[in-house]
């Protein structure tokens, strides 16, 4: 019987879809409870308590929103283009839950282990675009369009600065292969992540990625203490929650990447350290636990700005974008240029 | 020079880290909110929730028809009509008070001379059609009796500040 199973196993098809499977299902467990773990810290920073009716302290209530919304009437606006209407959250949920076939989990953990990971990242997030943009369009309603011309705007403004930040990373690591940069950072502990020479480009691509995301202090697309949802106000129902999904799987996504490129991904901290001979416990060891408690800790990140930061107004957000970001990273690139040329240890000895 | 410190305390973020440090120490402040049902917020004995209609202990209803609330009443909520009892004295024959109108100011019980139309300190009711929220002299007089005891007790309380 075991036999049996395992050379279903072997056969390709089946073993990706076994491991998409794997990827897919925690991933949008996470998702959930990220909506709901986000309810909780924000209410907790404005002294409440969050949402705590359904279940016992409230951990059924991501399961009570998605058993409403999927029971929720699907309205389609009149004079909307239906194809259209309903092939956007299509296209935003599966460019989100695509670019996750690259994240690697471990050394050997990665459904896609392919060398221009990070263009392909890239590329799928910019392809995510086109559901918004699809979305306002096919919408027929000008307050949709008006937000979808913004929403994809600032997402194009910033994956510009997001990406000359990957540059930096992709110098220091001599490959796009994400699996590699993270084991170019091995070796000595928590000093040798790439956070430290390139802490500029660390902060902005995480500023970029909340951009990105449309989360706050950047959502003036969503902005919703003043206007309505944005590009998908006229979305009900499952269609509604798909963008939700998607949202919040592009979250989870930009706050791995940043654990795995700046942070050292799977590495321990103390990993060859000498200090209390921590170097030579269980705590050196690689595994799979380092890299998600540092993704939540970006993932915490994004809602502690949440619950801190006042809205950003449209045209600062550009100014911020093109006025500031772009020639901080261009200049850093100069830098980590500088450093490359003469190898600084321990981050650009050439392996 | 000002220019300077300013370029370098937003290119570090500064002011952004201050505010993160707020909310973080609110994060692990003791908690505020107070669970309804099971929990309730101290009332104030000059509550002002749904109006009663208060009797004098030996039964005989308070009402004088003077319709000073019903004169004072701003959003116009209140209507008396009056008439002559047996024994001459003036009573009311209708009290009405329409609750979807009111606003719940307290002005008429400030202009009652005999404490006879009172705000009491209950606020959780309800009407499944409108007609229910429309208070009649019976309904008004039913809560008085229901209440009383406590009617008189925040009357007492306050008597020391009128």
């Amino acid at each position: 019987m075991l036999d049996l199973i395992l050379s279903i196993y072997e056969i390709p098809v089946i073993n990706i879809l076994v491991k998409i499977i794997a990827i897919l299902v925690p991933l949008l467990l996470t998702v959930a409870y990220f909506t709901y773990i986000e309810r909780k810290v924000i209410g907790y920073m404005q002294v409440r308590i969050g949402p705590n009716r359904v279940g016992p302290r409230g951990w059924l209530q991501p399961i009570a929103d998605a058993m409403k919304l999927m029971f929720k009437e699907i309205i389609f606006p009149s004079g909307a283009n239906r194809v259209l209407f309903i092939i956007a959250p299509t296209i935003a949920i599966s460019t989100a839950l695509a670019a996750w076939a690259v994240v690697p989990f471990g050394s050997e953990m990665v459904l896609a282990d392919i060398n221009v990971a990070l263009l392909y990242i890239l590329a799928m997030t910019s392809i995510g675009v086109y559901g918004v943009i699809l979305a306002g369009w096919s919408s027929n309603s000008k307050y949709a369009i008006m937000s979808t011309l913004r929403t994809a705007a600032q997402v194009v403004s910033y994956e510009i600065a997001m990406g000359f930040a990957l540059v930096g990373v992709v110098m220091a690591a001599r490959s796009l292969n994400i699996g590699e940069i993270v084991m170019g950072q091995g070796g000595s502990g928590i000093l040798g992540w790439y956070m430290w020479p390139l802490m500029p480009l660390f902060v902005i691509y995480f500023v970029s990625g909340v951009a990105e995301t449309n989360r706050a202090p950047f959502d003036v697309a969503e902005g919703e203490s003043e206007i309505v949802a944005g590009f998908h106000v006229e979305y009900s129902g499952i269609l509604f929650a798909i963008f939700f999904l998607a949202e919040y799987a592009n979250m989870i996504l930009i706050s791995v990447l940043a654990a795995l490129m700046f942070m050292g991904g799977w590495l321990s901290p103390f990993e060859g350290v000498s200090f209390l001979g921590l170097g030579s416990t269980f705590l050196a060891g690689s595994s799979i636990i380092w890299l998600i408690s540092k993704t939540v800790i970006f993932m915490f990140l994004f809602l502690w700005f949440r619950a801190t930061f006042p809205r950003y107004r449209y045209d600062q957000i550009m100014r911020l974008g093109w006025k500031v970001f772009i020639p901080i990273t261009i200049v850093w690139i100069y830098v980590v240029g500088i450093m490359y040329y003469v190898e600084l240890a321990p981050w650009f000895t050439k392996g | 020079m000002k220019h300077l410190t300013q370029f370098f305390s937003s290119l570090f973020l500064a002011e952004l880290f201050k505010g993160l440090s707020v909310t973080g120490r609110y994060f692990f402040k003791k908690k505020i909110t107070v669970q309804y049902p099971e929990e309730k917020t101290p009332q104030s004995f000059r509550f002002r929730g749904l109006h009663a209609l208060r009797r004098y202990a030996n039964g005989e209803e308070r009402c004088i028809a003077c319709k000073l609330c019903e004169a004072i009443c701003p959003a116009l909520a209140i209507s008396i009509e009056s008439e002559e009892r047996e024994d001459g004295t003036r009573r009311t024959k209708s009290y009405d008070i329409d609750l979807t109108k009111c606003i719940f100011c307290g002005f008429c019980e400030e202009s009652c001379p005999v404490d006879s139309i009172v705000e009491t300190r209950i606020f959780e009711y309800h009407g499944e059609e409108k007609s229910d929220l429309f208070m009649t002299k019976e309904k008004l007089l039913a809560v008085g009796d229901k209440y009383e005891d406590q009617i008189a007790a925040d009357r007492a309380q306050d008597a020391s500040y009128r």
